[in-house]
C-alpha cells in the first residue's frame, strides 16, 4: 500500500497523474497553485510528457483543456474561485458542448478571504452550468474523487467541477494511493463532428440534451458513495453537512455520533431524495455548509414555513466566513472550548513588501511624481504590489479584478480625471491587461500605465510569467507609440531620474507605458541558489 | 494519544521546515496526521501559523479547536502569544527569545517576555545563539524544535531520522549541523 503525505492540492494532482491525465492547465491563484506545481515537479509527469505549462489566464487554460478533451484525452484545469469567473464563458458552454476525453475543472474557493477579493461559492457555478460537482470532505476523498470524476465526465460527456476550499487545499494528510496507475487515453476525435459547434440551431438541441442528462446526473448523485446518510435513534435534530463541514461536525460529536442522524453531501447535483428523507425523519434540521447557504436556501424556499431549519440564514452559523470546530460546536449547542486571551501587547503584523522589493522603490518614485496632483489618481491591480494600498505608501485606490487597473483608468480619464494612472504587474498584464490596453490605444486615452515588472508571478510564489522579456514588444504591437514606452529600473539610486520620467509621462495626453523592471527578490534568491547547485 | 501543535512565526522564518520534520517523523511512527499551512499573501513578512494534529486515531478537523493545543512552537516571541486562544490550560509554550522586528510599533521585548512567563509551562530560549554555536545561524528553527521535542509524543530518534531524511539532499554537513541544533535545543530544556 503506497502512502504519502500530501496537501489536498497535491493529492488532486497525484490522483490526476494516476488516472491517466494527459494535460494540466492552470493560472496560479491561492489556494489552487500547488496542483500545477506538483505536476511540474513530478518525475512521472515529465516521463509521460504530460502538458504542464502555466496558461496566460484561467480562460485560456479552460479552453486548452477543452481542446485536449476534444482530442479524446483526459485533461484537468485548476484555478482559484475568482479565476472561474474569468473562465466562466468556456466553462458554461463546455457543459453544452459536452466533452470527449474526461475533463475536470478544479475551483479552489477561499472562504474567509485569506488571499482573495471575495468568498464566492463555486458550487453555484455547478448548478448554473448544470455540471456535476464533487466537494471532498478530506484529502483522501479528494484523491479518490478524481478517478470517479473522470469516469463520470466520460460517462455523461460532461465537464465535472471539483470544488475545494482553502483548509483542504493547504492541509497535509496521509494519502493511500492506487497501486496501479491508469494509462493515458489514445487520441480519438468525437463521433459527432458538430459536437463543439454551438450554432444556435445546434446549441438548442444540445441544451435540451443537457437538461435530460442532468436528470440522470441527479440519480447518480443520489446513489453516489460520496453521499451517505447515517440514521440515529434520537431524531430531534438531523444534520446535513457539505464538504469539509463534515470534519468540523465529527470533531465535535465523534464518539457520540450515534445520537445524530447525519447526511453527508459531497456529490452534486443536490441529492434531493436524501435531503427529503432526513428532513422527514427529524424534527429540526441543522445545515453546515462551508461557503454560501446554497442547500439551506433551497430547503427554506421562498415561504420558509416548514420545518425549523438552522444554518447560516438564521444566525445559528455566521452568514460569512469559513467554519471551524468552535462555530459548529456553538451551532450544536455544545460547550465551546476556549483558551487564553491574546495579550494586548501583541501587535498586528500585516504582510509587507520584502526587503529589497522593486515594487517598493517604484511606489516611492510614483508617490513623489504624483504628489502635485493630490490623492486619488492611481488605480491598481492584483499582486504583491496591492500592498501599496497599506501604510506607509497609501499609494493606490483600487484592486478589483485582474486587469481592472487599466480599464478603470480609461473610464476615469473619460470622466475627466487627470492624470489617470494604472499600476499593474507583468503577469497580471498578460493575464487580462493587454485587451484593456488595446481599448486605451484605440481611444487614445490620456493614461499612464506603470507595468511593475518583476519577471515572475510573485504573490503566488514565483511562477513563470508569460510577459518576461516581451512587455515592450507586446505594448508596441498593441499600438503604443515607441517613444512613450519607457523602461526604468526601480532602485533608490535611480530615484530622481525615475520621478522625472514618470512626471513627463503623466503630462503626455495619450497612452504611455512605464515599465519598472527589476526581478523579484524572492525569485532572484531562488534562481541564484539553483544556479549555485548546478555548478 | 492526541498531540495538537501550533507552529508559528513570521513568513520566511522556516516554520514549514519544522512542520516537514514532524510530518516525516509521524509517518515513520505510522500516526494519523493533519497539518494545515498558510500560503499566499501572509507569507510576505506577515504572521504565519501551521496547525499540526497527530493522533493514533483518525483526525477530522484540519484546524485545532480553541483551548486544545498541547504545544505552541514559536520561532518568534510576540508571535507565540498570538495563538494563546488555542493553547490548553495544561499546554506548553516553547519560543525563541529573539524578536523579528518588521513593524513600526513592535512592543518592548521585556513586555512580551513578561506575558510569556505568565503561561505556566513556558520555555524561552535564544535559539539563534544556540544555532550559531551548533554551526549555522539558519538552524534556529531546528533548535526550537529540539527544545519542544520533550512535549511531542514521538521518540527523539524519530525526529533525528526525519532530519536526516529532510536534509540529506543538501549534504552530510547540513544534516550534522541540524542534528546538532536539534540536540542543543533538547539539552537546553533538560538542563
Amino acid at each position: 500500500m503506497k502512502n504519502r503525505l500530501l496537501l489536498g492540492d497535491e493529492a488532486i494532482a497525484q490522483a490526476a497523474i494516476d488516472a491517466g491525465l494527459s494535460g494540466m492547465y492552470a493560472y496560479p491563484g491561492t489556494p489552487s497553485t500547488e496542483i500545477m506545481e506538483y505536476i511540474q515537479l513530478s518525475g512521472v509527469a515529465a516521463g509521460r510528457n504530460i502538458h504542464r505549462e502555466w496558461s496566460a489566464n484561467e480562460k485560456t487554460a479552460m479552453e486548452a483543456a477543452l481542446g485536449m478533451s476534444y482530442a479524446g484525452k483526459r485533461a484537468m484545469v485548476a484555478m482559484k474561485h475568482v479565476g472561474l469567473n474569468v473562465a466562466a464563458d468556456g466553462f458554461i458552454n463546455a457543459a453544452i458542448t459536452g466533452v470527449n476525453g474526461g475533463l475536470i475543472v478544479v475551483s479552489a474557493d477561499d472562504p474567509s478571504m485569506h488571499s482573495s477579493q471575495n468568498e464566492q461559492d463555486s458550487r453555484f457555478y455547478g448548478k448554473f452550468a448544470l455540471v456535476p460537482c464533487f466537494e471532498p470532505s478530506d484529502q483522501q476523498e479528494a484523491y479518490d474523487m478524481v478517478f470517479d470524476a473522470f469516469e463520470l465526465s466520460e460517462k455523461y460527456k460532461t465537464p465535472v467541477l471539483l470544488r475545494i476550499t482553502t483548509r483542504l487545499a493547504h492541509s497535509r494528510a496521509g494519502i493511500i494511493m492506487k497501486e496501479h496507475p491508469e494509462p493515458e487515453k489514445k487520441l480519438k476525435l468525437p463521433s459527432d463532428p458538430l459536437q463543439f459547434v454551438l450554432l444556435p440551431a445546434i446549441a438548442r438541441k444540445k441544451y435540451k440534451a443537457l437538461l435530460t442528462s442532468y436528470e440522470s446526473l441527479k440519480y447518480d448523485a443520489r446513489i453516489s458513495k460520496y453521499n451517505s446518510f447515517n440514521d440515529a435513534k434520537k431524531r430531534d435534530i438531523g444534520i446535513i453537512t457539505c464538504g469539509i463541514a463534515y470534519n468540523y461536525l465529527m470533531e465535535n460529536i465523534g464518539s457520540s455520533s450515534k445520537n445524530y442522524p447525519v447526511l453527508k453531501i459531497t456529490a452534486y447535483p443536490f441529492p434531493t431524495d436524501l435531503i427529503r428523507d432526513i428532513t422527514a425523519r427529524c424534527s429540526e434540521i441543522l445545515i453546515l455548509e462551508e461557503g454560501y447557504p446554497i442547500i439551506e436556501e433551497s430547503l427554506r424556499g421562498f415561504l420558509d414555513d416548514g420545518k425549523k431549519i438552522h444554518g447560516r440564514l438564521n444566525g445559528a452559523v455566521p452568514r460569512d466566513g469559513e467554519l471551524n470546530p468552535a462555530l459548529v460546536a456553538k451551532a450544536l449547542g455544545m460547550q465551546v472550548s476556549t483558551g487564553g486571551k491574546v495579550p494586548v501587547v501583541v501587535r498586528n503584523r500585516p504582510p509587507s513588501f520584502c526587503k529589497g522589493c522593486g515594487h517598493a522603490d517604484m511606489f516611492t518614485a510614483l508617490l513623489e511624481a504624483v504628489k502635485p496632483y493630490g490623492p486619488g489618481h492611481v488605480f491598481s491591480d492584483i499582486g504583491c504590489y496591492t500592498l501599496g494600498a497599506l501604510p506607509p505608501y497609501n499609494a493606490i485606490i483600487s484592486c478589483v479584478d485582474m486587469g481592472a487597473s487599466i480599464t478603470m483608468a480609461i473610464g476615469a480619464a473619460d470622466a475627466g480625471l487627470f492624470p489617470s494612472i494604472a499600476v499593474i504587474g507583468d503577469s497580471t498584464f498578460t493575464h487580462s491587461g493587454m485587451t484593456g490596453l488595446l481599448d486605451a490605444v484605440t481611444n487614445n486615452s490620456p493614461i499612464t500605465i506603470i507595468i511593475s515588472d518583476n519577471s515572475t508571478t510573485g504573490m503566488t510564489g514565483g511562477q513563470k510569467s508569460k510577459a518576461t522579456g516581451r512587455i515592450e514588444q507586446i505594448c508596441a504591437g498593441i499600438g503604443v507609440e515607441r517613444e512613450h514606452i519607457k523602461v526604468i529600473v526601480p532602485l533608490r539610486k535611480n530615484h530622481e531620474e525615475n520621478v522625472c520620467i514618470l512626471k513627463e509621462e503623466f503630462e503626455y495626453k495619450g497612452v504611455s507605458i512605464v515599465i519598472a523592471s527589476r526581478e523579484c527578490i524572492q525569485t532572484a534568491i531562488r534562481r541564484k541558489k539553483a544556479e549555485a547547485s548546478n555548478e | 494519544m492526541k498531540n495538537d501543535i501550533i507552529l508559528c512565526g513570521v513568513g520566511g522564518q522556516g516554520i514549514l521546515s519544522i512542520a516537514a520534520v514532524i510530518g516525516l517523523a509521524a509517518v515513520e511512527n505510522r500516526l494519523f496526521l493533519k497539518q494545515s499551512e498558510v500560503h499566499g499573501m501572509s507569507q510576505r513578512g506577515g504572521d504565519v501559523q501551521s496547525h499540526f494534529r497527530l493522533s493514533d486515531n483518525h483526525v477530522y478537523s484540519d484546524i485545532i479547536p480553541y483551548g486544545q493545543a498541547d504545544l505552541i512552537i514559536s520561532v518568534e516571541p510576540m508571535e507565540s502569544l498570538r495563538y494563546l486562544p488555542w493553547l490548553s490550560k495544561k499546554g506548553w509554550l516553547v519560543t525563541n527569545s529573539n524578536p523579528f522586528n518588521n513593524i513600526p510599533d513592535y512592543p518592548p521585548l521585556d513586555e512580551i517576555l513578561t506575558e510569556i512567563r505568565k503561561i505556566k509551562n513556558n520555555i524561552i530560549l535564544d535559539a539563534d545563539a544556540t544555532a550559531k554555536e551548533a554551526g549555522s545561524v539558519r538552524a534556529g528553527n531546528i533548535v526550537i524544535l529540539g527544545a519542544a521535542s520533550p512535549f511531542i509524543e514521538m521518540s527523539f530518534s524519530s525526529l533525528e531520522n526525519a532530519i536526516r531524511k529532510l536534509f540529506t539532499r543538501k549534504g552530510e554537513e547540513i544534516v550534522e549541523v541540524n542534528l546538532k541544533a536539534l540536540r542543543a535545543g533538547k539539552s537546553f530544556v533538560n538542563q
